[in-house]
């Protein structure tokens, strides 16, 4: 009994600890008027100074988005958002173009430094080339020099729009079409910023690429669109980060992420995502719709989704691979941590055309204080995708017996040369391994650390090293020692 | 809210609704009218199924609701005594044997409600509504969920007559009941079944649900079974389906399970156009067990959708479900495992697997094997494979002189194994194991009498090995 209650007061302190990057930065913002239009898409559109196609673009996404309606198929129940009552562009006020960090506002570094990822440090440190957005703009991309001496651009999307028009006119939304879904076809008609990533042929990219998204400035919604093209025989390594402040009312992000890697190219995608979950009572937090998608165009090409899921109040997010080339190669890592009232609907897609091509997925889901976690994923093997072959673990740990855990795994095949296997296993932490570390000597909060990290530790190994160390301390603040 | 536009199908069903209101049997009783009206506008309001619906997106009904049926069918005569006609032939199998045609429970008009010396009571569920109110009142359409889709909620509103079964507690039934179900007529034709089976504490039951087709029309069987298992019960239900390739058969069981009862459904699919198998499972009290078994074997355009769903919604209960299948030419098959563990349904073991062999390019398999679980202190499994035989144990046997056909052939009949090797029944269980072995090889074809003739197992089935080559 006592120790019952010590575990419980252990969990209570824990899921008490406060989301520490909930802070607000002072910055001056520009923003559109409240709601959507087609006037505000044409505001959006000249801010930018785009070009027209781009505008009849966003245009048609608008009129489809209009007669779609908000799917409702997901495991997650949030009040219905009112579209109108959300700013789609706010911006901090930019004086003049910048061309060196100094003249990069000092807030803005600031909040970048308090987030821990210091412009400046990083420029110097760890080898990784920042694209910082803040709320729909991105402010600042290091590592220009290194990336410009290999023909790697890596740029914001609205500079891409303009500098490599024909190459964003190929690519975007060549994997997710505005017709894809209710979110894809909002962002679409709305997207601010995000960051465009091209590798050229043969190129293994030397320093890792890491967009960090912010959300700052109040009832604005965050729009961006990311677009990485791999050449034939590149690599990239890319990285996502996000947060928010905390705020008592509700904001949306519906993003979409899209990769195109061509023959023998291998794309490895990373996030950790740990937008605001809301307070302990469910109230506030960021509405997480996003669309992201992969083509495996090329033969032997390989896309590899990592993802480390702990904030948000709602997520929706199934980050998929189209397995188009032969030989082609799909992974899916993930860890969803849920706690409080936080709900998150995630999973993948494997779609297999090509000959002989390969999928794996891990997917590990903790659960614990009221959340529900959904593991919901596709399969499919079409006809001509002969020899392929598809392993799936999905597995749900409970903390505590006030979540839920569930799985709605989907397998359709067609094919009778290809082999597909699913397993998931939903359990608690076992009271074997916690007493078999605790007899060692080990407390109880450090005892479940271990075990929910070893639990983990199938996707956290493959985090690029910065994302792990902080992927692991994510779990430890969300979940140490909460088992009832 | 614009009106809804009705399917030939849905029209038909609203016509012969409207004209027989009040002619229906149990019309006097004023529960069982209100049931029909409800269910009637539950059917009226969400229709029947389509793709469009999510347990629906791989059954596609339609063809089959924009056909015109036969409503009401009259029951076939038969000049033999139909139950010697279909009963059953294996060795040292005894069942009793009672039987459907077209719909209507077929006996002499003063057998058709049987009420035996020890209390068990067997018949029309007509009459039995009649004869037997109080049950009626607290067992009929208890658990049978209009709002699941369509074709229950014509059921309800529909039926005519149908199978009803009561067996007072601490009764055991040592001998099987048979429930034979054929349907010939000269034109196509639709039938609601509605079965009714009741088991008192601690009583037993084993049931063996046959359905069998005569002719080649495209035929509608649309069965709702409410099974009740009363404390430390335990009932075990075969279903044998061996019917045409044109008929659509949809079965959908519903199972309550009070404390400590035992439960095992063993759905073996030989041969069918559409069949789809609903088996919905309930458990009411505590200690519990649910083993829900089946295979499936089709070829040619044959579709079988096997949706499983079992709620745990107390603690301490104990759910298996094993379903197996063989897809040959353009065959498809849907499984859709369904794992509800409520919130405090602690100590619940749940598991569920699905294992699929694809033999042709053209074969199809969707499988859905899902969770949704809000207890902590469980343990709930599930996996799906779909995949060929094992090419390691293929060369194994190959290299001991067993030719690759026959080696296939071994290796699907172990495949199959786990499941017919669960039949409790060791006579029936060497009968159904023949009759796979028999379809495997592609010669088991619909009988035109009962599915068990079809075996013959006075003759033992060989596999062809050359011995000289062991």
């Amino acid at each position: 009994m006592e120790e019952e209650k010590r575990k419980n007061d252990v969990l209570e302190e824990v899921t008490s600890s406060e989301y520490k990057y909930g802070f607000v930065t002072d910055i001056e913002t520009e923003h559109a008027p409240k709601g959507l239009n087609e006037d505000i898409i044409r505001y959006i559109s000249a801010k930018k100074n785009e070009p027209e196609w781009m505008l009849e673009f966003r245009l048609k996404a608008y009129r489809h988005w209009l007669t779609l309606e908000e799917p409702d198929w997901a495991l997650v129940d949030y009040p219905k958002i009112d579209f109108n009552d959300i700013i789609y562009y706010a911006a901090p006020k930019k004086k003049k173009e910048l061309e060196s960090l100094d003249q990069v506002d000092p807030e803005l570094i600031d909040t970048f430094n308090k987030l821990g990822i210091s412009l400046e440090e990083q420029k110097r440190l760890s080898g990784v080339a920042v694209d910082a957005v803040i709320d729909s703009v991105s402010v600042k991309t290091t590592f220009q020099d290194t990336l410009a001496k290999h023909d790697i651009i890596f740029c914001a999307m609205s500079e891409a729009v303009q500098n490599h028009p024909e190459l964003v006119r190929k690519h975007l939304a060549s994997v997710v079409p505005y017709t894809d879904n209710y979110y894809a076809a909002l962002n679409t008609a709305v997207f601010s910023d995000g960051s465009f990533c091209y590798i050229p042929k043969g190129v293994r990219c030397p320093v890792e690429l890491s967009t960090y998204f912010r959300i700052n400035a109040a009832n604005t919604g965050q729009f961006e669109r990311t677009l990485i093209v791999a050449e034939e025989g590149s690599y990239v390594s890319y990285l996502e980060g996000c947060t928010a402040p905390q705020r008592d009312e509700n904001q949306l992000h519906a993003a979409i992420v899209e990769i195109v890697a061509m023959a023998d190219a291998e794309v490895k995608y990373s996030t950790v995502q740990n937008w605001y979950p809301g307070n302990k009572e469910g109230k506030g937090g960021i509405y997480n719709f996003v669309t992201k998608r992969g083509i495996c165009k090329g033969d032997r090409s390989k896309i590899s989704w990592t993802q480390v899921e702990t904030g948000s109040a709602v997520t929706w997010k199934y980050p998929s691979c189209i397995l188009k080339g032969d030989d082609s190669i799909g992974e899916f890592y993930s860890v969803a941590v849920t706690n409080n009232f936080q709900q998150a609907d995630t999973g993948t897609k494997m779609i297999h055309l090509g000959k002989n091509s390969k999928s794996t997925i891990i997917s590990k889901g903790i659960s614990a204080g009221k959340s529900n976690n959904t593991y919901r994923g596709l399969v499919q093997i079409s006809k001509k995708a002969e020899n392929s072959r598809n392993f799936s673990q999905c597995d749900s740990l409970l903390l505590g017996d006030q979540c839920g855990a569930h799985t709605f795994p989907y397998i359709n095949t067609s094919n009778e040369t290809s082999i597909v296997e699913h397993e998931a296993t939903t359990s608690k932490i076992s009271e074997d391994q916690l007493f078999y570390c605790q007899q060692r000597g080990v407390d109880t909060e450090k005892a479940i650390g271990l075990i929910v990290n070893g639990y983990a530790k199938e996707v956290l190994n493959k985090l690029p090293m910065e994302f792990a160390v902080e992927a692991q301390k994510l779990l430890a603040i969300t979940l140490e020692g909460s088992v009832g | 809210m614009s009106e809804r536009k009705l399917s030939p199908l849905e029209q038909d069903l609203a016509t012969y609704y409207s004209a027989h209101e009040g002619s229906f049997p149990g019309s006097e009783n004023s529960r069982i009218t209100e049931l029909r009206n409800s269910a009637f506008q539950s059917l009226m309001e969400t229709g029947l199924p389509t793709k469009k619906d999510e347990k629906w997106r791989s059954t596609d009904m339609k063809s089959v609701v924009a056909n015109t049926y036969n409503l009401n069918p009259d029951a076939q005569e038969y000049d033999v005594e139909f139950s010697e006609m279909f009963r059953c032939d294996v060795r040292g199998f005894e069942a009793d044997v009672i039987s459907l045609s077209n719909g209507w429970y077929y006996a002499p008009e003063e057998e058709k409600l049987q009420v035996y010396d020890n209390g068990l009571i067997i018949g029309s569920i007509a009459i039995a509504q009649q004869r037997y109110p109080e049950l009626f009142e607290q067992y009929f359409a208890e658990i049978a969920d209009n709002t699941s889709h369509g074709f229950t909620a014509a059921n309800s509103a529909l039926w005519q007559d149908g199978v009803f079964v009561y067996v007072p507690d601490g009764l055991h039934i040592e001998k099987t009941l048979q429930l034979i179900k054929v349907v010939s007529s000269d034109n196509q034709l639709m039938t609601n079944t509605r079965n009714l089976i009741i088991l008192g504490e601690s009583s037993k039951l084993s049931f063996m649900h046959c359905d069998d087709s005569v002719n080649h029309n495209s035929n509608l069987i649309n069965t709702v079974t409410e099974v009740h298992i009363g404390k430390n019960a335990s009932f075990d239900l075969y279903k044998l389906q061996n019917i045409n390739d044109e008929t659509t058969l949809l079965n959908n069981t519903f199972i309550r399970q009070y404390a400590d009862s035992r439960s095992k459904v063993s759905v073996l699919t030989l041969n069918g156009g559409c069949i789809r198998n609903e088996i919905h499972v309930d458990f009411q009290g505590e200690g519990g067990e649910a083993d829900l078994n089946g295979f499936y074997l089709m070829d040619k355009k044959q579709h079988v959708d096997n949706q499983v769903f079992v709620r745990h919604s107390v603690p301490n209960c104990y759910s298996n479900e094993l379903f197996k299948g063989v897809l040959d030419e353009e065959a498809s098959a849907v499984f859709n495992g369904y794992i509800y563990v409520a919130r405090d349904a602690q100590q619940t073991n749940a598991f569920q697997r699905n294992n699929n062999i694809l033999m042709t390019k053209t074969a199809k398999v969707n499988t859905m094997p899902f969770l949704e679980i809000y207890a902590d202190d469980v343990k709930c499994s599930h996996g799906a494979t779909v995949g060929q035989l094992d090419t390691e144990a293929l060369f194994y046997l190959m290299q001991r002189g067993i030719s690759e056909k026959d080696a296939r052939l071994l290796l699907m009949y172990a495949f199959i194994a786990d499941v017919t090797g669960k039949i409790g029944i060791e006579a029936l269980k060497t009968s159904i194991e023949d009759m796979v072995k028999k379809r495997l090889r592609g010669e088991l074809s619909i009988c035109e009498k009962c599915v068990l003739h079809c075996s013959r197992p006075d003759v033992t089935l060989e596999f062809d090995i050359d011995m000289s080559k062991v």
